[in-house]
């Protein structure tokens, strides 16, 4: 078969066709998604029931975040959600040079949005927004109000994970790209890596409002 | 790269991204008005619609196979599972 000779480098034997190959690998991520849309979804869960018990001591919580680091770093995921996209589409126009462009663009917006997040946590930590036995918050809702800043932490730290994970895997991408191993023919590694990224820029979009935003009008 | 592949032109990205902002602009407007129950749902409206735009678009599923959409409808009715089962003990346990 003339055409399975000429796309020998990038077509995996165990495929019929490059179409085949990006469908599977396609499915293959979002089937990993589905896993981490019910992981985050139990957290996610764990923070409607509290909530509706304590919607009080949420807002007061609420009340005490950043909530201009919190819009910034919305801003900066979604540009590199942008970037990353721009990435495949290069990736997929076999532009490799735009391919490296947009990749180490994304993974610039990735560590910022980290570092906006230390520097949030610090101040966390500097203003006892801990919980534990030197936590505190002015008002009525101390007590309850740890229960919002257990889920804060620990929902941002694992997303945090995810992005730490993820610039991992856009620093393989850039090796691979740079190597050469991505082409036009088989982009699907930059594919579903993109996947990923955007899957966790959605996670942060329902954190955004859920964390920083409820309770603004209250005060 | 095959004939089959939909190679969206760049506008497209440009044009959601700058949707995403606009509505991440109104997500935080809204947060200072004091629409009572509403801020939530607002809220979560715009979260959800934003969330859309980047699965169908950003993450290429309205270019994607049936299979493909099974698989994502399959995790959020799972999802809805997880919430509507759970929710509707917590949120009923205060009828007498």
């Amino acid at each position: 078969m003339p055409e399975a000779v000429h796309h020998s480098d990038a077509l995996a034997h165990q495929f019929d066709s490059l179409e085949q190959q990006k469908e599977a690998a396609t499915l293959g991520m979002w089937v990993f998604l589905v896993t981490e849309i019910l992981f985050f979804g139990g957290l996610f869960l764990t923070y409607a029931v509290y909530r509706n018990w304590y919607p009080d001591a949420f807002e007061a919580g609420s009340h005490a975040m950043l909530i201009w680091a919190g819009t910034t770093n919305t801003a900066v995921l979604i540009t590199s959600s942008l970037t990353m996209a721009l990435a495949v589409h290069a990736a997929q126009t076999g532009r490799r040079g735009a391919l490296m462009l947009f990749l180490v663009l994304t993974m610039i917006l990735g560590t910022v949005f980290l570092g906006i997040k230390a520097f949030e946590y610090y101040t966390e930590f500097t203003e006892h927004h801990v919980p534990g036995a030197g936590f505190h918050l002015e008002g009525p809702e101390f007590y309850h109000a740890q229960l919002f800043f257990s889920l804060y932490f620990v929902m941002t730290g694992i997303h945090a994970a995810h992005m730490i994970i993820g610039l991992g895997i856009m620093a393989v991408m850039l090796w691979w790209s740079w190597k050469g191993v991505i082409t036009k023919d088989y982009y699907n590694p930059i594919e579903v890596s993109g996947l990923y990224w955007h899957f966790v820029d959605i996670i942060w979009i329902f954190l955004f409002p859920l964390l920083y935003l409820i309770g603004r009008h209250a005060h | 790269m095959t004939e089959h592949d939909h190679i969206l032109p760049t506008r497209v990205y440009y044009l959601i991204f700058g949707t995403l902002m606009l509505c991440t602009y109104l997500t935080v407007q809204a947060a200072f008005l004091d629409l009572g129950p509403f801020n939530t749902l607002v809220a979560m409206a715009i979260a959800v619609l934003k969330a859309t735009l980047v699965i169908l678009f950003f993450m290429h599923v309205k270019y994607s196979s049936r299979l493909t959409w099974a698989v994502v409808i399959g995790a959020l009715f799972f999802l809805g599972i997880l919430f509507a089962l759970t929710m509707n003990d917590y949120l009923t346990r205060g009828w007498h």
